[in-house]
């Protein structure tokens, strides 16, 4: 519990330092251009002199929104999808698989491509592309919950009571929902931050102009045969760092809730 | 006259590491102080109502337990006391275990191969192909992959397990259920075979009513612990014979004895009572019984009460 | 009988197959549509002086001012006849150019796809052995980390170490820069090779591992290893004889089921090595605005990911008795 609450404060830190920090610390300075990592910019400097510690800080707050709003939404897909699938008539079932089926046949980075295209790139096809491709997993599991929970004896019960099925829906299922969405909801970050920063990285993602990590790295690799390592690892560091801190947020959650997947 | 025990369980005690809601952990006692021996020649019935620990009981003689248990007291074999590497070299050899049910059995391998071992000689194999006619198993039977058996032809699958192996002591987990009376007979008359041969047979069961005919000794189990051994005829006398109070009402429970049920259930292992593991269900209970309660010799048989005379 | 149980298998597998793939081209029909970029202007962005005219020539030729379906009709229609249009960015059919890609692509993801399944079924294998011990918490710490690397930036990190710090390895491209395709040697080739295989293996090695650690973990719990040791196998003959047995075919389904994965990686892969492959013609077409490739691509990516289930799906059949028995049982 102490861990979950450490690991998200580190990551709201991450989050607001980024949002803070002020834009005059990331201008061009070219007297300080291509300056290896030091006590004064502990991540190095760019070609134009910019300070790498605040770019990548100001790329990972970026992430972390895009993350979460796009998690979010794809959690909340996933909730009424799963729950659509296992309480409606079985076509919308077969039909929802077979949507499913659809979404994970296209290969994602090709699919997040796609819409990102359709978007007209930029952060609203990043956003949209991550959060309409990341629902079906979390979708599988919450419909095989909800079918779990309505072979149950007390479901037959209140539906014997006169209870219409949307009553016992509210009632009785998405409570017990919670905790599988929540948890759901945590494990997407790191996965939607990751496509966000490749998305970003092969071009179709945030503009150049702005701090993603994404197009941190795609800038190192014009400079990585004049040995500026220093542009790629630190950055690139960090995001797997966040995706790692994420990762144990949300397995923190699933021992907390669920002890049995602790035994290990 | 009465040869020395092969396999002694003496005050065994099993528990589990467990974690519950929150982290937190606790350890839970599935078998407490269990004594136990088994001569060779003799069959000794273990019964019990399902959750008292008969089955863990020969996994823990095997040496099977899963990493999270841990045991106390001791298990010894021709007067050895084992350590689990000894354990693990006589598994097979001189100990075999008659599991349960179809899930023993590799669902990716056929059954012969499983039965016979890997490199089986033709004496092996000619064994395997009578024990499978005396057990009613169809020829081909051994071509066929545990999916394709039904629950009985698993049992019995399993039962020819320990008439192949050579092994002294044979520890059988509830062979018998599921089998119709014929095969049932017909396996529990194999075991006896077995132990007429010289071999040490544990039966654990809750097919009391079979086992008081098969067996020489029956060891009443409740609550992970024994409450009685006694002779397997005091059961076919009656309740007056027998000395433990869960012994009476277990021969009142038979349905050709009068069906009566006790009261009240057994206890789950993480709220065990202090003293006397029946004490709560107990008409005899006394303050006396909330100590600890030996095991002492009462008319020829071993009893867990001090009521009993 | 045997012959029709698997007719009617794989006739409900087509039919999946076609619906699934019809549905991909409407998809990604739709979604080309709905972009903003103007394809007429990306079409003579870099020629100047194009008239009003002519532009409208253009889009006439295309059939951009019919309605969409009439459109989605026309592409679908040439699509059947093997005629997937010209690709505008590299001026050629785009047919040609996926089928002259997807061969260099193969190349890489093959061998990334062997070495990330066998080596990650072996060390998958070595920590279920070992569950619980140091051994296994450290390979499974290692592991979870190499979850969480994006594989773009190990790509980065690799060229960074092996190509410009050891120089063991060339900077990117399949082969050597001005020499003739056809004086490239296989070893060159393979040199090229190793950097962006490794690249792309590297997120499915640890997803592999960790799969068949649990799937080994279950098996070694299950009740029938327990009757094996009772029967007094080692660990080592439960390993080999139930083991390997059980937890085999959800490895080898698992592993055709990662087309996908194994497709999504290579664009990433080969963008960093700048590997001419069809995943960096994936990318590029987007960039480019070039429709019918991204189309063409698109299309040949589910084709591919279907196949890989297709397989997985066919392997079990042969390899799998409950289902080989079962029809047997039945007929």
């Amino acid at each position: 519990m102490i861990f979950a609450a450490l690991i998200f404060a580190v990551l709201l830190g991450v989050y607001l330092s980024g949002r803070l920090l002020s834009d005059d610390l990331i201008a061009a300075d070219f007297s300080q251009k291509a300056q290896k990592p030091s006590l004064e910019h502990p991540f190095g400097t760019d070609m134009l002199g910019r300070d790498m510690l605040a770019r990548t800080l100001k790329g990972l707050s970026v992430s972390i929104v895009v993350g979460t709003v796009a998690s979010c939404v794809s959690a909340v897909i996933a909730l009424i999808v799963g729950v659509a699938a296992a309480t409606g008539a079985s076509w919308l079932d077969h039909l929802i698989n077979w949507v499913i089926d659809l979404v994970m046949g296209i290969p994602h980075t090709v699919l997040l491509i796609l819409i990102s295209f359709a978007c007209g790139k930029g952060l609203k096809g990043v956003l949209i592309g991550v959060a309409v491709t990341h629902w079906t997993g979390l979708a599988r599991i919450i419909r095989s919950e909800v079918l779990q929970i309505r072979s149950q004896q007390y479901i037959e019960v209140s539906k014997k009571l006169g209870h219409s099925s949307w009553w016992i829906t509210v009632h009785h299922i998405l409570p017990h929902m919670v905790p599988q969405f929540l948890i759901g909801l945590i494990l997407m970050f790191p996965h939607a931050i990751m496509h966000e920063s490749s998305l970003t990285f092969l071009g179709f993602g945030l503009s150049p102009e702005q701090p993603a990590i994404g197009i941190i790295l795609s800038e190192s690799m014009k400079y990585i045969s004049t040995g500026m390592w220093w542009l790629a690892f630190f950055p690139g560091l960090m995001l797997v760092l966040i995706v790692l801190l994420f990762d144990r947020l949300g397995e923190n959650l699933k021992k907390i809730v669920d002890p049995y997947s602790a035994h290990e | 006259m009465k040869e020395q025990p092969v396999l002694t369980v003496e005050d065994l005690s099993v528990s589990f590491h467990m974690y519950d809601t929150g982290l937190e952990q606790y350890d839970l006692k599935v078998i407490s102080n269990l004594t136990l021996d088994v001569r060779p020649g003799e069959i000794v019935a273990i019964a019990g109502s399902s959750g008292s620990g008969k089955s863990l009981l020969a996994h823990a003689v095997m040496g099977l337990l899963p990493g999270n248990a841990s045991t106390s007291g001791t298990i010894a074999y021709k007067g050895k006391v084992l350590s689990q590497k000894d354990k693990e070299k006589l598994r097979g050899k001189e100990f075999a275990l008659v599991p349960q049910s179809v899930a023993y059995l590799d669902p990716l391998m056929t059954v012969g191969t499983q039965v016979t071992g890997k490199k089986p000689d033709q004496k092996l194999l000619q064994a395997q192909k009578e024990i499978f006619r005396r057990l009613h198993l169809k020829e081909g039977t051994e071509k066929l992959y545990p999916f394709q058996l039904s629950g009985g032809m698993a049992r019995r699958i399993l039962v020819s397990t320990a008439v192949l192996s050579d092994a002294q002591v044979i520890l059988a987990d509830e062979p018998t259920p599921g089998l119709d009376l014929q095969m049932a007979l017909e396996a529990l008359k194999i075991f006896r075979e077995l132990a007429d041969k010289g071999k040490a047979v544990v039966l654990i069961t809750h097919d009391i009513d079979l086992a008081f005919h098969i067996a020489d000794r029956i060891a009443v189990f409740y609550a992970g612990t024994t409450v009685e051994v006694a002779d397997a005829r005091d059961f076919l006398t009656g309740p007056q014979a027998l000395r433990h109070p869960y012994s009476k009402a277990l021969w009142e429970a038979l349905p050709q004895n009068g069906f009566r049920p006790i009261a009240g259930f057994q206890p789950y292992a993480k709220y065990l009572p202090d003293g006397c593991l029946f004490g709560p269900r107990c008409p005899y209970k006394t303050r006396k019984c909330e100590t600890t309660i030996p095991m002492a010799e009462v008319r020829g048989g071993y009893v867990r009460c001090i009521h009993a005379d | 009988m045997k012959n029709k149980y698997y007719l009617k298998f794989t006739g409900k597998y087509l039919l999946r197959m076609v619906t699934l793939l019809i549905a991909v081209s409407i998809i990604s029909f739709v979604l080309v549509s709905l972009s903003p970029v103007d394809p007429v202007q990306q079409y003579v962005g870099a020629v100047p002086n194009v008239s009003v005219e002519q532009r409208a020539k253009i889009a006439e030729y295309w059939g951009l001012n019919d309605p969409p379906v009439q459109r989605f009709l026309a592409w679908a229609g040439s699509v059947l006849h093997g005629d997937f249009g010209v690709s505008l960015l590299y001026r050629r059919p785009v047919l040609d150019i996926i089928v002259e890609k997807f061969g260099t692509s193969l190349a890489l993801m093959m061998t990334a796809w062997i070495f990330s399944g066998v080596l990650g079924f072996a060390i998958g294998c070595v920590m279920g052995m070992f569950n619980g011990k140091w051994l296994d918490k450290i390979l499974k710490k290692i592991c979870l980390i190499m979850c969480s690397i994006p594989t773009f930036w190990i790509g980065i990190v690799f060229l960074m170490v092996f190509s410009v710090m050891l120089g063991w390895f060339p900077m990117g491209m399949s082969v050597p820069q001005g020499v003739p395709a056809d004086e490239v040697t296989l070893l060159q080739r393979i040199h090229h090779l190793i950097l962006p295989a490794l690249t792309l293996s590297f997120l499915s090695f640890a997803n592999v591992a960790l799969h068949t650690r649990e799937k080994l973990v279950d098996v070694l719990e299950s009740d029938y290893v327990l009757f094996a040791k009772a029967r007094g196998e080692s660990s080592w003959s439960v390993l080999r004889r139930h083991g390997l047995r059980n937890i085999l075919l959800p490895a080898v389904t698992m592993q055709f089921g990662s087309f996908s994965e194994l497709f999504g990686g290579s664009v990433l892969a080969e963008n960093v090595f700048s590997y001419p492959g069809l995943g960096a013609a994936a990318s590029a077409a987007g960039m480019a605005s070039d429709v019918p490739l991204l189309l063409g691509i698109t299309l040949f990516s589910a084709l591919f990911v279907f196949v890989g289930n297709m397989l997985a799906n066919i392997l079990y059949g042969i390899i799998d008795p409950q289902i080989r028995e079962g029809y047997r049982n039945e007929s």
